[in-house]
């Protein structure tokens, strides 16, 4: 690890953020980089057990003493995972990750497609219970899903969306919806009238300065938006438990959940699980970080 | 909701005056000065009367209307009719018994609920309060040029990225009395003398459950304050720091207080999310050992659908949802007022 | 591959403990005269009594099973059993499901209103709430007479409540004794001497001090059901009830109180791994599975489970052997599962006899790999002895002497009750009989609903 000091390693680089920051170009104290180490290391250190877990043999992860290198590699999680048949649990994870996916991009899009529109309508308009609508569509958010998982399950049967990934969807996306659009509400506050106001002038309908001005402008809040929806469905659990009961929709927490039943538990394929879960949330994470860090001090700052 | 507070306003001009700033921004304008207010006023009148948005307004929430209450209206009005009845029984013809309000006052002298209520609300402050004061310590490091900065903020998000109950599983794993490996590197280090069951008493179980709440959750709490520090600007603090100010100094006089309204947010987000504590219980203890974990959802869970006493598990859920939704408004509120505070220069 | 092979080797607790391949019996099982059509309960003599439909091929519909993974018949062979049952049936359709014991109880009670399954799996704690509740049919008119005396005791068990039928029995099990005769031998302990309670705790000291073992007992006493079934049938074998004739608690007294006693001490003297108060099945499996307990008690499953190499160190060394004696004989609890069928299937004859078919001996037979028959004749069937010598016999035993946990329509909630209590105990927080005069008000309240 490279210590303190005025940048030797990449002075360009250290140049052009001295442009940025200001006065503030020199880099961090060598205690701060020992900080940031000891730090990645604590959050790093599951993660990398879980790597090894991955390739331990079973019997070799209930060692005391535990050995911290695998003896042989053992690879049959993996394989497993990505050829196993799909009724097993191992195969059946494959199927998880490609249903959440699914569920996951459907009920994002379908989220934020109505909700750009509402939360349009609740930052710009004028009407009389304005107040009132954010908070109804808000509470749902609030439901603890077990009060309303029979009923709702009744529901799915009778449109025939039960253990179907079309069923998830719409039911994530009805307590996915008030959050994004709460969060866009306050992103679209945060837009002065002004713009709006000169894009009337110039002739913009209503729909095209939403569409071409307000959102462009409230990417930030757009993506971050998306990226804690993307979670939200990522993370739920109750819902798919109960709704879904064949690989043609089950999600990864249920999945997983059935890696360690009272009857076996293989730590190994926990870690792979739990590693492979991670993925897709992190590069979509990575990938939108300069957006979401922009977008998430304009969508805090605000009530 | 949409009272713009002015403590962005100086932010977002200071981001924006910055020549190289390589963000979108995210106002690219001032705040909204009393300049321009003849025009708004002119704006609104055009565009603005009530009765005429008003028709536009409920055209656009239409669709978000249908996704939200087209599933979900039904079950709520089952969930709260079912909270005023006796109702052992899923079954649509299982008889019913119109009980009044005698859920609700049982649930005030449930023991087993008034212990969920205290465990929850020990696993919400410590764990939010916890998240809160690391997030600020981590957020204010991602902040510092560091050489690796993007490693640290990857490592910092990857909790994140994972499924509670993966994450929870994850743990329970990690602690495993036998073999966890939490058991074998403490030992090894000399730091226990023998393997613990970190699991298998109430209070060591619960702090447990806590840490790796915490071992998540304080991802978002960092990425809000990292979020927040971006819009201080930086002249602040160098103001503050030629006037001869200590880091120390700084950071509570000036840093801290101009923070408030991300750690607000990140307070009452994570209070909320904490107070309906499922998953993680679920996973790593299921209420145990001797109800010692238990949550109000986990007790919820277990008498709606264990116990199948429908009807006074949607009391108690009902009662979740009042509690968290005062919680909200008073998120709400204190947003407002605080960030008017802050930002009234 | 290797994984899937362990999954099945969880299961096979009689092959692969044995050591027999599986094409010996099945072989051996074929020549039992399955193979062939008609109905497949013709040898038990079970047809004639209860079928409703004669032939079979007049029998038509599609019907949706839930079944549980993880333990008992595996996914593979239920889906073969479906496919051989259409075969019979053409007209038939069974589709299949499966989720963990965990989701099991909540999955059936979710779905009971929308009558997703016909059939479902269901746990011997649950016939009484189940039926009490209007989810599942009392299907007593169509149980065969010689049921009541051809199949096991506590396989029908698993079914009954109050004297009527809920159900098929179809997975018998019970909690074994199981010990590793390595240590046992390495501490000088008689085996003999492990056959009640106290020699087990004589014994554990021993293994303590000779065989450096720390913790020579292990137990899954979660707050979980697993801590009652332990509890149960310590209680039983002590002499004690947990509930009297009238279902009233009993557990202040006597055999319960002694058992519990007995549990908490087993901790204090440092003979418990203290870790079991956080323990399920499964880690029993693998702490004894690793070499660092003596003993335990656990279900069939474990057999197999410990003595595969793959997933265990001490393989070869698992002996089983009946519960240990407290006085009252040698008692263990029944974990039997049955079929029910929903109340609200429409295609009730369908379920019927499908659940008739896959619990008809010749099906046990054939995948006995999966789990032991609940028909009494089984076990003196050289063929099915043959598969597992060391098993067969003491299961036949033991299955014959096994106490059932209360069924009363509240169970869960006053198991629950009861795992708070007994963990109070066992961690010491109050003495046992403290904890259960406390918690006797709760459950008798309870028991009034």
């Amino acid at each position: 690890m490279s210590s303190g000091g005025a940048g030797s390693a990449k002075p360009e680089r250290g140049k052009a953020m001295s442009h940025r920051r200001g006065m503030n170009d020199r880099y961090a104290p060598v205690w701060m980089h020992l900080v940031a180490v000891v730090v990645i290391l604590v959050f790093l250190a599951p993660f990398a057990w879980l790597a090894i877990a991955s390739v331990t043999a079973p019997s070799d992860l209930l060692r005391r003493p535990l050995r911290w290198w695998p003896q042989h590699l053992d690879l049959s999680r993996w394989v497993n995972i990505f050829t196993g048949d799909a009724n097993t649990p191992a195969g059946g994870f494959r199927s998880a990750m490609v249903n959440s996916a699914i569920v996951a991009a459907g009920t994002v899009a379908l989220s934020v497609a109505v909700a750009v529109l509402g939360a349009y309508a609740v930052s710009r308009l004028r009407f009389r219970g304005r107040g009132i609508t954010v908070l109804g569509f808000l509470s749902t958010y609030m439901i603890p899903p077990i009060a309303i998982v029979i009923p709702l399950y009744l529901i799915l049967v009778q449109i025939g969306l039960l253990d179907n990934r079309l069923g998830l969807i719409l039911v994530y996306s009805s307590f996915i919806t008030p959050f994004v659009l709460w969060t866009l509400t306050n992103f679209f506050d945060a837009l002065p009238r002004e713009i709006d106001e000169a894009a009337t002038i110039d002739g913009a309908g209503r729909m095209r300065i939403l569409w071409q001005v307000l959102l462009p402008l409230a990417k930030p809040g757009l993506f971050s938006a998306i990226l804690f929806a993307t979670m939200l469905c990522w993370d739920e659990f109750l819902y798919a438990l109960i709704f879904t009961s064949t690989p043609a929709s089950k999600t990864i927490p249920v999945a997983v959940a059935e890696f360690s039943g009272k009857f076996a538990t293989d730590f190994g394929l926990l870690s792979a699980g739990g590693l492979l879960a991670a993925i897709p949330p992190v590069v979509v994470a990575l990938v939108f970080q300069r957006y979401v860090t922009a977008g998430l001090a304009a969508g805090g700052v605000k009530g | 909701m949409g009272h713009v507070t002015d403590s962005t306003a100086p932010a977002t001009q200071s981001r924006t005056g910055s020549p190289a700033n390589a963000d979108p921004p995210h106002g690219p304008a001032g705040p909204r000065t009393s300049s321009s207010s003849s025009y708004s006023k002119r704006f609104r009148r055009t565009y603005g009367t009530s009765r005429r948005s008003g028709g536009l307004a409920a055209l656009l929430l239409l669709p978000a209307a249908v996704v939200v209450f087209g599933l979900v209206t039904y079950p709520v009005l089952r969930t709260v009719w079912l909270s005023f009845n006796r109702v052992l029984s899923p079954m649509p013809t299982a008889p019913s018994e119109f009980v009044g309000f005698k859920n609700f006052i049982n649930a005030f002298t449930d023991s087993d609920l008034i212990a969920a209520t205290g465990h929850t609300i020990y696993f919400t402050l410590v764990s939010t309060a916890a998240e809160i004061v690391l997030g600020v310590l981590l957020g204010q490091l991602m902040a510092q040029k560091l050489r690796f900065r993007w490693l640290l903020r990857a490592a910092i998000l990857l909790p994140w990225a994972l499924p509670t109950v993966v994450s929870a599983s994850m743990w329970r794993y990690l602690l495993n009395a036998d073999y966890g490996p939490i058991n074998a590197l403490l030992t090894q280090l000399g730091i226990i003398g023998s393997y613990r069951s970190w699991l298998g008493t109430p209070t060591s179980a619960m702090n447990m459950i806590i840490i790796a709440d915490v071992w998540k959750n304080t991802s978002i709490a960092a990425f809000f304050v990292l979020a927040g520090l971006a819009v201080i600007p930086n002249e602040l603090r160098e103001a503050a720091s030629v006037d001869g100010a200590g880091a120390v100094r700084r950071f509570f006089s000036i840093t801290l207080p101009l923070l408030r309204p991300v750690i607000m947010v990140v307070l009452v987000l994570r209070t909320i999310e904490a107070f309906k504590v499922f998953d993680i219980v679920y996973v790593m203890t299921r209420g145990g050992p001797s109800n010692g974990t238990q949550t109000v959802a986990v007790y919820a869970y277990q008498t709606a659908f264990s116990n199948q006493n429908f009807g006074y598990g949607s009391a108690i859920a009902l009662l979740i949802v009042v509690v968290v939704l005062l919680l909200a408004v008073a998120y709400i509120r204190m947003l407002s007022t605080g960030g008017t505070a802050d930002g009234g220069r | 591959m290797s994984e899937f092979v362990s999954q099945l080797n969880r299961r096979r607790f009689l092959l692969g403990a044995a050591g027999f391949g599986a094409a010996g019996l099945l072989a051996a099982c074929s020549s039992g005269g399955t193979g062939t059509g008609g109905t497949g309960t013709s040898s038990t003599g079970s047809t004639g009594a209860g079928a409703t439909s004669g032939g079979g091929s007049d029998l038509s519909g599609t019907i949706t099973g839930l079944f549980m993974k993880q333990a008992g018949y595996s996914e593979d062979h239920i889906n073969q059993m479906a496919a051989s049952f259409t075969k019979l049936h053409p007209n038939v359709k069974v589709n299949t499901e499966f989720v963990a014991y965990e989701a099991l109880h909540d999955k059936i009670v979710a779905a009971a209103p929308a009558g997703t399954y016909d059939l479902v799996f269901i746990d011997v704690i649950w016939p009484a709430e189940f039926a009490t509740k209007g989810l599942i049919a009392d299907i007593t008119s169509r149980i065969p007479a010689n049921w009541k005396t051809d199949v096991l005791q506590g396989a029908l068990d698993s079914a009954l409540y109050q004297g009527k039928f809920y159900g098929l029995p179809w997975l018998l099990d019970a909690k074994f004794f199981y010990y590793n005769k390595n240590l046992l031998t390495k501490a000088g302990v008689d085996p003999a001497s492990v056959t009640t309670w106290d020699g087990v705790a004589t014994a554990a000291k021993a293994i303590k001090d000779k065989a450096g073992v720390k913790y020579p007992l292990v137990w899954s006493w979660a707050q979980a059901e697993a801590v009652i079934c332990d509890w149960a049938l310590m209680t039983a074998s002590f002499g004690g009830k947990l509930f009297d004739e009238k279902g009233q608690p009993a557990f202040t007294e006597g055999g319960a109180v002694q058992a519990l006693e007995f549990m908490r001490k087993s901790i204090v003297d440092g003979i418990t791994n203290p870790s079991s108060t956080q323990s399920l099945e499964d880690d029993v499996v693998k702490v004894f599975g690793a070499g660092d307990a003596a003993m335990g008690l656990n279900w069939s499953y474990m057999f197999a489970a410990a003595n595969d190499p793959k997933q265990s160190t001490v393989a070869g060394q698992a002996v089983v052997t009946e519960v240990p004696n407290g006085g009252a004989g040698r008692i263990s609890v029944n974990g039997s599962s049955a079929l029910s069928i929903t109340a609200t299937s429409k295609n009730q004859d369908v379920a019927w006899e499908f659940a008739k078919y896959v619990s008809s001996l010749e099906v046990q037979t054939k995948y006995i790999s999966d789990a032991l028959p609940i028909w009494k004749s089984a076990y003196d069937d050289p063929a099915v002895i043959k598969t597992a010598p060391e098993f067969v016999p003491v299961a036949k035993k033991q299955f014959n002497d096994m106490t059932n946990r209360p069924q009363v329509v509240a169970y869960n909630a006053v198991s629950q009750k009861l795992q708070v209590a007994v963990q109070k105990a066992l961690l010491g927080t109050v003495s046992p009989q403290q904890a259960m005069n406390d918690v006797k008000p709760d459950v008798e309240k309870l028991l009034a609903q």
